[in-house]
């Protein structure tokens, strides 16, 4: 029954043209400049609702039962919380000042919030709302990452250009690992092998060995016919095989896919206008870029590697997460 | 500072760590136990003990100045708080690598010898000095430091000689040039499709300097200089109690009988008139330069690329909002503290070797990354384009293009240059 009703989706989504993912998913989208969610059936690729949400909404993502959806209202300095059934904003959370990027502990249970005016990491308990620990990091403290066991958290920081390995049982930094100016995001391969964090100016993604807590390998692109400085890696996402990896570009308007073996750029999927943040659908068959400067996300075929489609969302989306199921 | 290859080791380390500690801040600790930060001191502590001190030493040469408008009088500490801002920056990345950063600020006059002053500086041992100043204290600067092997960070002078024919190996340039910032705004102009431009100059050299650039960025860009006149300095105040109602009258007359054209140009750096031009030309026509739209290294408003961030810890750390010379101050440091970090050295001779790498570059909130050109030292940098409020654009504009980088379409490309470094 199960595997029918997938063939029957993917008939359909190859019919339709729609993004090709078998099973309708919602995906949340954070717009950072009209202070909205557009909420987007992953299946049939229209916008369902577009709702108003606090100031500046950037960083998002979803608990891991799918109910309520966490969103960084950057600029009233608190996290949202909207349930996902009614669509409405439900409560908020002790962010502390402009939250920008966040990270959901495995358990569900605590937040991790990078506080960039601040130089801070706040650990927030979601149930009690209590601020667990304040941890102080480099400057401009940006991207999340945690295990997937949960034990280590790694925050970068924009100005000092590290990623901060963080205990999640003491709070307590063990490690700081310079990488290249101005690292925005912390991916964790799914087996915690790996730590990739991506350099926006440097314009390159250090891969950080977990157990040696070293650089091992760093990634540069190169795409003809554009200068250099219009490569800024951004957001990063791993296949939940841990087999490929998916690099937004900013500028330079494309996804790039990289072998994970090899380390080696397979492709470049060119999408919209400045790409910040990427999300799988559950089914790991599609993956959804922001585009902020055109004003849209683009459906991109994992197994092709093709973008399928774009959709229209609100001005200058940032963010992106999609429904458990 | 020693390295742990094995968990166990690590943890070894910690505790004696935390346990010596706890045994130092003992006697403190007793009244002001809560105030401790709670987790995240033993991690710190691994690498707090050896720190290796970067000294910064900055010279400006400063006298009050009046401006045209109240609100364009340069504020008391420009450019040492952005200064001071990178020291705490890199302060806080040097908490994990065991380095510490200080500034030490020193203010001569306008004209006078800056000998005395830089002599003072190194005799305390400082290896890095960031110079305000005019081109010709610079100049004196800049070969006194050689001989003891100090280097300067020009973050004042925008004179393109420094960077030409007065060159100097021992100089980086983190201020952009005249011609930088007359390229990023002709740019923009021709963008637009304006083309005609009048130019009015001040009758003081630096005015003469500006407008010099001005006209170099007609001829580059296909910019047209339709006429030109001069605007005597005849010495009158620039503060009156009977306020702008002559002015009012004057500037009209003043701009009467131009030819026609598309904007007026202002040469006037040494405020004398620029700020009385836009809304008060004889012809309804908008004004750039020294006055209307303005080319900068940074803007007070500018929130883009991260912006709003040292926006934000520039206003709480000094009270005002961030001007040009303070993120040229600001990235100075920074590039001193890149450089210590990449390093993990305050040693001069491997940070001047690390900087002048082909691959050394600086993040400043200016959407890429910005490097040094090897034949002057001076910094690649976007220009800002703005008026009093806001941001309206920053160049190069999209269409320029070069080789090599976008950026050398602003200044004096290398090979143009006369500047052969000694």
């Amino acid at each position: 029954m199960y595997r029918s009703v997938i063939f029957t989706g993917v008939v359909l989504a190859v019919l339709m043209e729609g993004p090709g993912s078998a099973k309708a998913f919602t995906a949340y989208v954070s717009n950072e400049k009209d202070n909205t969610v557009s909420i987007v059936d992953t299946e049939t690729g229209k916008v369902i609702e577009t709702m108003p949400v606090g100031q500046r909404p950037r960083g998002i993502t979803i608990s891991h039962d799918g109910k309520l959806v966490y969103l960084c209202a950057s600029d009233d300095d608190t996290i949202e919380v909207i349930d996902t059934a009614t669509r409405k904003i439900v409560g908020t959370l002790p962010s502390g000042p402009d939250p920008e990027l966040f990270v959901l502990s495995p358990d569900g249970k605590r937040l991790y919030v990078a506080n960039e005016d601040d130089n801070l990491v706040t650990v927030i308990d979601i149930e009690s709302r209590d601020v667990l620990a304040e941890v102080p990091v480099g400057v401009e403290p940006e991207g999340m990452g945690i295990s997937p066991d949960g034990k280590v958290m790694v925050n970068t920081s924009e100005t000092t250009n590290m990623a901060h390995f963080i205990d999640t049982d003491s709070y307590e930094i063990t490690d700081n690992i310079l990488v290249d100016a101005r690292p925005r995001f912390a991916e964790f391969k799914p087996d915690g092998s790996e730590v990739w964090v991506s350099a926006e100016i440097g314009g390159t993604v250090s891969v950080i060995d977990n157990a040696s807590r070293t650089v091992k390998h760093r990634i540069t692109f190169a795409i003809p016919g554009l200068r250099s400085e219009a490569i800024q890696p951004v957001g990063i996402r791993i296949t939940a095989d841990g087999k490929k990896a998916y690099v937004a570009l900013g500028p330079a308007n494309r996804v790039a896919v990289i072998d994970t073996a090899t380390y080696a750029v397979e492709k470049y999927i060119l999408v919209g206008q400045r790409v910040w943040q990427l999300a799988f659908t559950p089914n790991q068959k599609t993956i959804i870029s922001t585009n902020g400067v055109s004003n849209d996300i683009t459906f991109i075929d994992v197994a092709s590697d093709e973008a399928v489609q774009s959709v229209t969302v609100g001005a200058l989306p940032w963010g992106v997460v999609v429904s458990p199921e | 500072m020693f390295f742990c290859e094995h968990m166990g080791c690590v943890v070894a380390v910690f505790l004696f760590l935390l346990v010596s500690l706890f045994l130092a801040v003992l006697p403190v600790a007793e009244s002001n136990a809560q105030a401790l930060p709670k987790a995240t001191t033993p991690g710190l502590a691994r690498t707090e003990r050896e720190t290796s001190e970067v000294r910064i030493g900055y010279i400006r040469a400063y006298a009050p100045q009046l401006a045209l408008s109240v609100l364009d009088v340069p504020s008391r500490d420009e450019g040492v708080a952005g200064a001071n801002v990178a020291i705490s920056d890199n302060n806080t990345t040097g908490r994990f690598l065991g380095q510490k950063f200080s500034l030490d600020t020193v203010e001569v006059k306008p004209d006078a010898d800056i000998l005395p002053a830089f002599n003072d500086m190194a005799g305390r041992g400082v290896s890095y000095i960031l110079a305000d100043l005019s081109a010709a204290q610079l100049l004196v600067l800049a070969d006194a430091a050689r001989a003891k092997n100090i280097l300067v960070f020009n973050v004042g002078a925008t004179d393109d000689r420094l960077r030409e024919e007065d060159c100097r190996a021992n100089v980086f340039h983190v201020a952009p040039t005249r011609s930088m910032l007359a390229d990023g705004l002709a740019q923009y102009l021709i963008w637009k499709q304006w083309r005609r431009w009048v130019l009015v100059s001040g009758s003081h050299e630096r005015d003469h300097l500006f407008a010099d650039a001005l006209r170099r960025a007609a001829t580059r860009f296909g910019g047209e200089i339709v006429a030109e006149k001069e605007f005597a300095d005849t010495g009158t105040a620039r503060r009156t109690d009977s306020g702008v109602v002559q002015i009012q009258r004057q500037m009209p007359v003043f701009t009467q009988g131009l030819p026609d054209h598309d904007v007026l140009l202002v040469a006037d750096e040494s405020e004398v008139f620029g700020t009385y031009v836009p809304f008060r030309t004889w012809q309804p026509r908008p004004v750039a330069g020294s006055a209307g739209l303005i080319a900068s290294a940074w803007h007070p408003a500018s929130e883009q690329w991260g912006g709003t961030q040292i926006q934000n810890r520039f206003a709480k750390a000094s009270g005002r909002r961030m001007l040009s010379k303070d993120m040229s101050a600001w990235t100075a440091v920074r590039i001193l503290g890149e450089a210590a970090t990449r390093t993990a050295s305050a040693d001069v001779t491997q940070i001047a070797a690390f900087i002048r790498s082909d691959d050394f570059s600086i993040a400043a909130f200016k959407g890429q990354k910005l490097t040094f050109r090897p034949w002057n030292w001076q910094l690649r940098q976007p220009i800002f384009l703005g008026d009093g409020r806001s941001v309206i654009s920053t160049s190069p504009q999209e269409g320029f293009l070069h080789q090599f980088s976008e950026l050398d379409t602003l200044g004096i490309d290398r090979p143009e240059t006369t500047c052969v470094l000694k």
